[in-house]
């Protein structure tokens, strides 16, 4: 038996203990938050000055005050192009098979934890492959080509599984009822499952695709150039991209190039943040939408 | 009558010919063979990347023993006295990702217990699309952020020792863009456990605390050891950040406050110069790469097999 008193103490003890508790995990996210907020404000105040219709339009330079994105603004445009030409139809059509047409075998077990484990591999990685495969092997040059194909690959496994989420949310009612009709399994994909899930597809492949225009580690391997004082004029032109531009001023000693850097992080960030909310916005009228 | 009417319109657009019913089913069998080539360029990435390294790496250890790889200390292919000891790229490497972990850890669970146990809903959907953003930031600006802040404000006026390239500060930042990985993959585990284990937990007197440290989180803890691997597995493949803030030189040492090279920054320091093809100094790249891929390999497999566990208890 324990007294009143200790009863209250121990009461008290495990109270206070809790709010302690809850005070530790506001702060994490406090923090996390925070973080977020003064990189956002360290990249801003470092960069905005330099921020000017003459940066965006011009081409990189020895000298940091003449120099620009104008070339990686393009090469960045290009890429995405084909990257997107090439990673959306396969990854979508890849999330169909797995959702809608796979047996349940060995095979689609290994297709599976396939996608898992490319989900994982360090980008870099896909940038030796880039190199060993089509720069080399395909002998496609250190081209836009080249490098959108790495591209697509390393975003691949993001799209299929983005896209195979939004087919799952599809009812299995649908489907029925369209193979009710008379229906055939493709039939029923192509006129009902498809458009059903479309929304929640393109905001995976909306987040896939600003995942690619921030990644820099591949085409560094593919020997995306680091000074290109030209934009591409065909696939098989040399080329460079935003976050490489960025890489190369933030690796010089300079300040000024510093401060350019960050100018050029600040576009960087303006584009993957618009993209990031028109996703987020997708998502919410997707979900408000849903007929089902 | 009515009804004949209607069946025979019904059959007079809906009954398919043997023609047309043949033409169907190839329409069917040419769709799903397409979308399998599709699923299964996936399979031809992974055979391709395995080609794509062991394809340089014979070359390599033609010359260079496994035991002179994992044993020499010194790693100096680009210089005159070579040496091929991986040890100083894989040290800073693993030193850089622990590191990373120290930050990503504490912060990301204690945003998911957070998130999962304690916040409304409406401060919820606020919360999760910021650490989402934090999420979707490129590596290149964690690389900024971390050799223009973190060193300058925050890692030099502490240690005065600190150079201007040091693993602490690649730590921090790695630990700052693998923190929502941590806490929203965390935070879906404790989701998942039913509600049910936390009311019996209540109704035999337990309070909010009780409930979130030893019933949620044991329960969820395969979960949020995945996320946990996970996030080292995404450390150790970073590549921008040790790049930019940690330093080119390989460093055999423990001291966080040091420049180091890390295996990822070699290979990006390699594919920077002008090596040329078919010499040792750029099959070491290969050789790196395939550590790499082997270590962050197996971390995925470990992650994959404890979530599947936890799936197979809840779902």
């Amino acid at each position: 038996m324990i007294g009143a008193a200790a009863l209250r103490r121990r009461m008290a003890v495990r109270r206070g203990t809790g709010a302690v508790f809850l005070a530790l995990c506001f702060a994490g996210t406090c923090i996390a938050i925070a973080v977020l907020a003064v990189l956002l404000v360290t990249v801003t105040r470092d960069g905005i000055d330099r921020l000017s219709w003459g940066f965006i339009n011009s081409f990189p330079s020895r000298h940091p005050e003449q120099a620009g994105i104008k070339a990686a603004l393009f090469g960045t445009l290009w890429m995405m192009g084909f990257t997107a030409l090439f990673a959306v139809p396969l990854g979508i059509g890849a999330a169909i098979y797995l959702e809608e047409f796979a047996p349940h075998n060995w095979l689609s077990r290994v297709i599976e934890t396939n996608i898992n484990n490319l989900a994982g591999v360090p980008s870099i990685v896909y940038g030796i492959l880039g190199l060993a495969v089509f720069v080399r092997a395909m002998d496609l040059g250190r081209s836009v080509l080249a490098g959108s194909l790495t591209m697509a690959l390393l975003i691949l496994p993001i799209i299929i599984v983005a896209s195979r989420e939004g087919l799952r949310a599809v009812p299995p009612s649908i489907r029925e009822a369209a193979i009710a009709v008379g229906a055939t399994r493709w039939q029923t994909v192509r006129f009902q499952v498809l458009p059903a899930a479309l929304p929640a597809i393109m905001t995976g492949v909306i987040l896939a695709l600003s995942r690619a225009i921030g990644e820099t580690a591949p085409l560094i391997m593919i020997g995306a150039l680091l000074f290109v004082p030209f934009t591409p004029g065909s696939p098989l032109d040399r080329f460079t991209v935003l976050p490489i531009q960025i890489f190369n001023w933030v690796s010089r000693p300079q300040p000024e190039f510093a401060e350019n850097a960050a100018a050029g992080i600040i576009v960087l960030l303006v584009v993957l943040l618009s993209m990031n909310a028109l996703a987020v916005f997708l998502r919410n009228w997707f979900e408000r939408s849903r007929r089902w | 009558m009515h009804q004949d009417v209607a069946l025979g319109r019904l059959s007079r657009v809906r009954r398919p010919g043997p023609l047309q019913a043949r033409l169907r089913r190839g329409r069917e069998a040419v769709v799903y063979g397409v979308l399998l080539l599709c699923a299964l360029v996936s399979v031809f990435t992974t055979l391709a990347i395995v080609a794509a390294l062991l394809e340089e790496i014979w070359a390599f250890f033609d010359e260079v023993s496994l035991i002179e790889f994992f044993t020499d200390t010194q790693w100096t292919p680009l210089f005159r006295d070579q040496h091929f000891g991986v040890l100083p790229l894989l040290s800073a490497t693993l030193l850089m990702s622990l590191g990373a972990m120290l930050v990503a850890l504490p912060l990301g669970l204690a945003a998911a217990i957070f998130l999962s146990e304690y916040a409304p809903a409406g401060l919820r959907a606020v919360v999760k699309p910021v650490l989402e953003v934090l999420a979707g930031i490129p590596t290149v600006v964690y690389g900024y952020f971390a050799l223009q802040f973190i060193t300058p404000e925050i890692v030099r006026p502490l240690f005065t020792e600190a150079g201007p390239f040091n693993a602490a500060s690649a730590s921090i930042a790695m630990g700052i863009m693998t923190l929502p990985l941590v806490s929203s993959l965390s935070e879906d585990a404790m989701r998942a456990v039913p509600q049910t284990l936390r009311e019996g937990a209540y109704g035999l007197g337990a309070n909010r605390f009780e409930v979130a440290l030893r019933v949620v989180v044991p329960a969820a803890l395969s979960g949020i050891m995945a996320a946990a691997i996970l996030a080292a597995s995404r450390a150790i493949g970073e590549t921008m950040i040790v790049t930019i803030a940690a330093g080119n030189m390989p460093n055999l040492s423990w001291n966080p406050l040091e420049g180091m090279q890390a295996m990822t920054a070699y290979i990006v320091q390699v594919s920077l110069g002008d090596t040329p093809r078919g010499t040792i100094e750029y099959s070491t790249i290969f050789a790196v790469g395939m550590l790499l891929f082997l270590l962050t390999l197996l971390l995925n497999i470990a992650a994959q097999w404890l979530l599947h566990r936890f799936r197979e208890v809840y779902e």
